[in-house]
């Protein structure tokens, strides 16, 4: 399955890199990605792990953003 | 925004004041220039703390606190403020440019129509376009852009569907057409049923497309990924060896000098100028391709039609009509019109394709009075009695079984030798002959084809000036005619009468012949080809425009059924591509530049950090120059017009 994020606030490339890195590490996730210039990450995964999966993402964010909201849309 | 504008002026104007004063009291400039440095750069320290504790190293606070408070140890005050003064100038001017970069993207994907007027039994309510549902009959006023795809029911008016094509000549619209979410509506008031939901609209679907681009990465782009993760750790490494190592092992250095050397290191020790500008690069090429027509699924299929060496074409559809048409009239005594008309009437109870261009090319509404028997052989004609008089229209066969004489050259396997005018002869592939008799008397015939597009041929013409090596047509249709259609192309190579697995093998064979690093680019209608599509390095289906199927199966889309917009395609890849590596080299060059300047004593800790945040900011400009590459595309395209 196929979530999509707004990542608010983002406004360093490096740490986009760095969060897309991170998340694309995590168990059940098949693809992430970070695109800088729409502040959107995609993450896709399998279904039943993708609450961890988020949950995952959201710390990963905050450690390298903290000032960056992900809100899923 | 405005605060650290503050901060900056501040922070300058305290660190020019400590510069000037003239004391002997060396504690005076120093209170002055630790001001200025917590006015200007105190945040990035604590931040760089709050780093720290969160398991954070090497990241652009934590460097730049680093190399300013070093300053500061080894007594250098004025360069450590400087440091921080002239990071933040850059991360504004960088905070700005990126700024300045989303705006444009924002301004590019702005075909998200914001409302649908939608009719509810007297009234029109204001709906998001995401709530209205298929059958939903919603109201279009002039100037706004259509929500949702949709059938016109009611009123007339020309749309503007440049924002999905490109094209700027506006299409008329009336009861019955089919009109596309994205378009603007321009000069009348009209009604539509709601044909698709707003998530499955072309709107969203292009939008999605487009943005979801940037997940395929190119090359380059991974290379970016990847000259970033080692690139910080290596150049802090180096760093702390260089402060440490000479002074240990050379004679008479000191700690101070060596250190100094190093922080400058640090200070270029960020890849942002890659990390920003390469992939802004790509997004604004495959932005710039989306409003001429032209959707590129990702920055690797860009990057691939750059390298482009082989194109082939499927013919029916893709570099013709796929419609068979009426092309000329060449009757006896009978006027062309009275001519057509006879064979139209007779034509008008069959569902053979002849007959469907037949009653399209006479366009009238067939008077039912007229016709009083009618008499379908299939596979040969139609035999129909019109006022009063027996006309027989069909193909040979039909001709020589009712022994009517009919003469005209059929030796021609093409229709060059035939007396076709001229005019008409570059637009013709793969002719039939459709006779026609009246009373047993044979009164003429006629020519039905299948039409090349218009820039079919400057299409090719393109590709070949464009460097593309060879040019190859793959189709289904007979022989003679497909050999036809790629002589009067100038394709260099054709396949005629393959089956689909036959096309398949075909690709495969002309993948062969590829150069190393050369790509293969297909172009089919993405209906029936959808695995020779898939197959190739990138496949292309044109007339994308409403075709579900076609934007699935393809790697790039064409929203128009032009073929020159492949060449189109290559061109704007190429120059993304060209712009991306001027970022790629540019960049790493300075860098080095300024870290061999710094190792050798050469360069000011402040030119270096100058320098650094000048790329970023040169680079993200020098990116945004692909979002108007689809202007100088264009522009080229007419010049070759005329």
């Amino acid at each position: 399955m196929k979530k999509t994020f707004k990542l608010e606030g983002l406004s360093c490339a490096a740490c986009a890199i760095k969060i897309e890195r991170g998340i694309n590490e995590l168990e059940g996730v098949d693809s992430a990605s970070v695109n800088f210039l729409t502040a959107k990450l995609i993450i896709e995964g399998s279904e039943e792990k993708m609450p961890d999966i988020i949950k995952g993402a959201r710390k990963i964010v905050k450690r390298k953003e903290p000032y960056v909201k992900m809100v899923e849309i | 925004m405005r605060n650290r504008i503050i901060r900056i002026i501040i922070g300058l104007l305290l660190f020019i004041a400590a510069l000037l004063i003239d004391t002997d009291r060396q504690w005076i400039p120093m209170t002055i220039y630790l001001i200025a440095y917590i006015t200007v750069g105190g945040d990035i320290v604590l931040s760089a703390a709050s780093n720290i504790f969160r398991g954070q190293v090497f990241d652009e606070n934590f460097l730049m606190a680093i190399a300013s408070i070093g300053a500061f140890a080894i007594g250098e005050y004025a360069e450590g403020v400087a440091v921080m003064l002239f990071y933040q100038v850059g991360e504004h001017f960088q905070s700005y440019a990126v700024d300045k970069s989303r705006k444009s993207i924002a301004q590019l994907m702005d075909i998200r129509p914001d409302f649908a007027n939608v009719r509810e039994g007297e009234n029109i309510l204001l709906k998001d376009p995401g709530e209205v549902n298929i059958g939903d009959i919603i109201l279009i006023k002039p100037g706004e852009r259509i929500p949702l795809d949709a059938k016109v029911i009611e009123g007339t008016s020309t749309i503007d569907t440049s924002a999905l094509t490109g094209e700027s000549l506006p299409r008329v619209v009336e009861p019955g057409s089919e009109i596309l979410s994205g378009c603007i509506n321009q000069t009348g008031v009209i009604l539509a049923a709601v044909t698709k939901m707003y998530e499955e609209s072309t709107v969203s679907r292009i939008l999605e497309l487009v943005e979801n681009a940037g997940n395929k990465k190119s090359k380059s782009e991974q290379f970016i990924t990847k000259f970033a993760r080692y690139y910080t750790p290596v150049v802090v490494i180096a760093a702390l060896l260089l402060a440490f190592l000479p002074p240990l092992i050379l004679p008479d250095q000191t700690f101070g000098n060596w250190i100094y050397r190093a922080l400058s290191f640090l200070v270029v020790s960020c890849p942002c100028a890659l990390v920003i500008s390469v992939p802004l690069s790509f997004f604004g090429g495959i932005g710039g391709a989306s409003r001429r027509g032209i959707l590129i699924k990702g920055g690797n299929y860009l990057e691939a039609l750059a390298r482009a060496e082989i194109v082939a074409f499927d013919k029916t559809g893709t570099l013709t009509e796929g419609e068979f048409n009426l092309i000329e009239i060449h009757s006896r005594e009978i006027d062309k019109e009275e001519f057509l008309s006879l064979a139209a009437h007779a034509e008008s109870f069959s569902s053979h394709p002849v007959a469907t261009s037949l009653l399209r090319a006479y366009g009238r509404p067939i008077d039912q009075t007229r016709i009083s028997d009618i008499q379908e052989i299939p596979g040969k004609g139609v035999v129909a009695t019109i006022d009063g008089r027996k006309v027989s229209v069909g193909n040979d066969k039909f001709m020589d079984e009712m022994e009517i004489h009919y003469d005209i050259n059929k030796s021609c396997d093409s229709f060059e030798s035939c007396d076709i005018e001229e005019s008409n002869v570059s637009f013709v592939s793969g002719g039939t002959f459709v006779h026609l008799a009246v009373d047993g008397v044979y009164a003429g015939y006629m020519v039905i084809a299948d039409r090349i597009k218009n820039d079919a041929r400057q299409a090719i013409l393109n590709l070949k000036a464009s460097g593309v090596k060879k040019t190859a047509m793959l189709t289904g249709d007979i022989d003679p005619v497909g050999k036809d259609v790629a002589a009067r192309l100038g394709i260099d190579e054709v396949h005629t009468q393959l089956l689909p697995q036959a096309k398949m093998e075909r690709i495969e064979e002309l993948m062969t012949g590829l150069s190393k690093g050369g790509r293969l680019v297909y172009a089919g209608d993405g209906i029936n080809d959808a695995p020779v599509l898939a197959r190739a390095d990138v496949g292309i289906a044109m007339g994308g425009l409403g075709a579900d199927a076609a934007i699935e199966a393809a790697d790039v889309v064409i929203m128009t059924d032009e073929p020159s917009k492949i060449g189109e395609a290559i061109l704007i890849s190429r120059k993304t591509l060209k712009i991306a590596r001027q970022n790629i080299i540019f960049a790493i060059s300075v860098k080095i530049l300024v870290l061999i300047l710094s190792a050798l004593n050469l360069t000011a800790l402040w030119a270096a950090i100058f320098a650094d945040v000048g790329v970023t900011v040169l680079a993200v400009l020098n990116a945004l120059r692909t979002l108007g590459i689809h202007m100088t595309a264009s522009i080229k395209k007419k010049k070759n017009n005329r």
